[in-house]
């Protein structure tokens, strides 16, 4: 495979924060249309490798390659335009607004230049709303503000944002952090069917290992700022090395932060 | 009818209908209503861009400098240059202002908070420190303008009042419609939401200094037209335009507006211009208590202005 196959291909990524080294020469692939999930213990690395693919950090060293073009060190916006959205640990929405709005805000942003007239609602503005918000089932919080939503909703529209502009790459950095156990799988399916529309690869960083095994494709495995086990859930969670450092046995997983 | 329509020519429908209600109602009004309603206006124009600023998550305490800016370029114009056009002394002084805001545009929208209010008010006493040392501009005193002229024509001095309102009317309808449209432009909802959350509008792809600056010099256009205007009713200009307090009047006048409706910060200018003008008369020294006061009672009360009265109404009649 040539490196224009790849979605998103990183090769030889360094980087240190002080002593502490968040990534040391990370290699990772992903082909075009894949669900790879992230996982490692609190402090692996993978929201730092999130964060360096988005533009938030610089890596030290090593190239990012978004369909064969480098763009490690762009800003998160250059690196927004060029394809790649993300949706936050913790919702990063605009809380005085309404949900339809905050999708409006979204949808006006991916238009090459914002004008000073076209009105932001509308009709195909709304329409894609509308269309985005049926998709994540949030049609019947539309009207509502942000501010007076449950966390799950959040999570939900702040993919669904994520998605207005038809994305190359979407990174998901634990879209089920603060969900009740019970509502994590439903509200991955209603993800993941809305994601199946798209022509888009997925990296979810995920701590729960059913939704690891039930949702990706393949699964790469931090620790300690490097990747030690990567490739299919069953075998990835079935390794030694990744037992032990990573999902332990799950019930004392803290103890590894 | 699709929705954006109807909501814009409800806009102008609402802008023209105000407009040609004060024109009409202006030539009854006594002369010191006129300049009252005209000032008001001319002042209302500067808080309106202190508005568009607090849109997009900062507030320029410096609002003086392109009022004061724009109120100098047109006096000068009209005296050195012997443009006596009002309307393109007013149009100019607001592209003057808008030039001279241009170069710090980019520099200042890097700060935000008590750090871009004290950065612009910093500029405005820059100005201000100038303005009272320059000879050629009259230094503390200023200097005075005589009448404007509009569309060629000199109005006779009954109707000279009335032709500054008139101007000042028409200008600041046009300015506030299409402010309205603006506001709900996709640049402007972007702006908004960066007040909201500067990190999710840069992962959206948009630039908030961007936006910041652009508002910047929007504002410093929107502002120095209500300097020109101002200094056509006034005959007179002086450093004390770009002085701090001046700032904080248009400053007062934006939190008593509130950053959601444009006719907000126009009613109240009127309503600063009337308890000004009222109370320096009855009671001359404590007046700024009545204005402190009132402006206690509406954050206590109104937190969000005095235009969330009837935005919220409106937003939630667009929802349902």
């Amino acid at each position: 495979m040539t490196h224009f196959e790849y979605a998103i291909s990183a090769r030889g990524i360094q980087k240190r924060f002080g002593a502490v080294v968040a990534a040391s020469d990370i290699e990772l692939h992903v082909p075009t249309g894949q669900k790879l999930s992230l996982i490692g213990s609190n402090g692996a690395g993978k929201t730092t490798f999130v964060n360096m693919i988005t533009g938030y950090i610089k890596p030290d060293a090593g190239e990012i390659l978004l369909h064969g073009e480098n763009i490690a060190g762009l800003a998160p916006r250059s690196i927004a335009r060029k394809g790649v959205a993300r949706s936050f640990q913790i919702p990063q929405l605009f809380k005085e607004m309404s949900v339809t709005d905050n999708m409006l805000v979204a949808i006006a942003s991916q238009e090459g230049a914002l004008s000073f007239w076209r009105p932001a609602k509308n009709n195909i503005a709304l329409e894609r709303a509308a269309e985005l918000l049926e998709r994540f089932e949030l049609t019947a919080h539309a009207g509502r503000l942000v501010g007076e939503l449950p966390g799950g909703v959040r999570k939900l529209l702040d993919i669904a944002m994520a998605l207005t502009r038809h994305p190359k790459v979407l990174l998901l950095d634990e879209p089920t952090s603060g969900v009740s156990a019970d509502e994590k799988f439903p509200m991955m399916e209603t993800v993941m069917r809305a994601l199946s529309q798209e022509a888009v690869t997925v990296l979810f960083v995920e701590h729960d290992m059913d939704i690891v095994e039930r949702f990706a494709d393949r699964v790469a495995a931090f620790y300690s700022g490097r990747i030690i086990a990567d490739g299919k859930p069953d075998t990835v969670l079935a390794d030694p090395d990744v037992k032990r450092y990573v999902t332990g046995s799950a019930n004392h997983r803290k103890e590894h932060a | 009818m699709s929705f954006y329509r109807s909501s814009t020519s409800r806009t102008f429908a609402a802008g023209l209908f105000m407009m040609l209600v004060l024109l009409l109602a202006g030539t009854a009004m006594p002369r010191w209503l006129n300049f009252l309603i005209t000032m008001a206006a001319a002042n209302g124009l500067v808080s309106l861009g202190i508005v568009l600023l607090m849109r997009s998550g900062v507030v320029s305490f410096g609002q003086g400098l392109v009022f004061a800016v724009g109120g100098y370029a047109a006096a000068l114009a009209f005296g050195q240059w012997g443009i006596t056009d009002a309307v393109l002394l007013a149009l100019g002084g607001g592209v003057i202002a808008a030039l001279v805001a241009l170069p710090f545009a980019w520099l200042i929208a890097r700060y935000r908070g008590i750090f871009f209010a004290m950065l612009s008010l910093a500029l405005s006493m820059v100005l201000y420190g100038l303005l009272m040392k320059s000879q050629a501009m009259g230094g503390s005193d200023g200097f005075n303008m005589g009448r404007p002229t509009l569309f060629g024509l000199r109005p006779a001095d009954s109707w000279s009042a009335y032709a500054n309102f008139a101007v000042t009317i028409v200008l600041t309808a046009i300015v506030g419609m299409a402010a309205r449209v603006y506001f709900d432009s996709t640049h402007g909802l972007v702006a908004l939401a960066a007040r909201d959350n500067e990190i999710r509008v840069e992962y959206l792809g948009s630039s908030v200094q961007g936006l910041i600056a652009t508002n910047f010099v929007i504002a410093a256009f929107v502002g120095g037209l209500g300097g020109a205007l101002a200094v056509m009713a006034l005959g007179h200009v002086e450093p004390e335009f770009s002085y701090w307090t001046r700032s904080g009047d248009f400053v007062f006048v934006a939190i008593l507006a509130g950053h959601h409706s444009v006719l907000a910060a126009l009613i109240a200018s009127t309503v600063l211009e009337v308890v000004r003008s009222f109370s320096s008369a009855y009671f001359p020294n404590t007046w700024q208590l009545v204005l402190g006061v009132f402006l206690l009672a509406v954050i206590r009360f109104l937190p969000r202005g005095i235009g969330s009265l009837w935005e919220a109404r409106r937003q939630r009649g667009e929802q349902a």
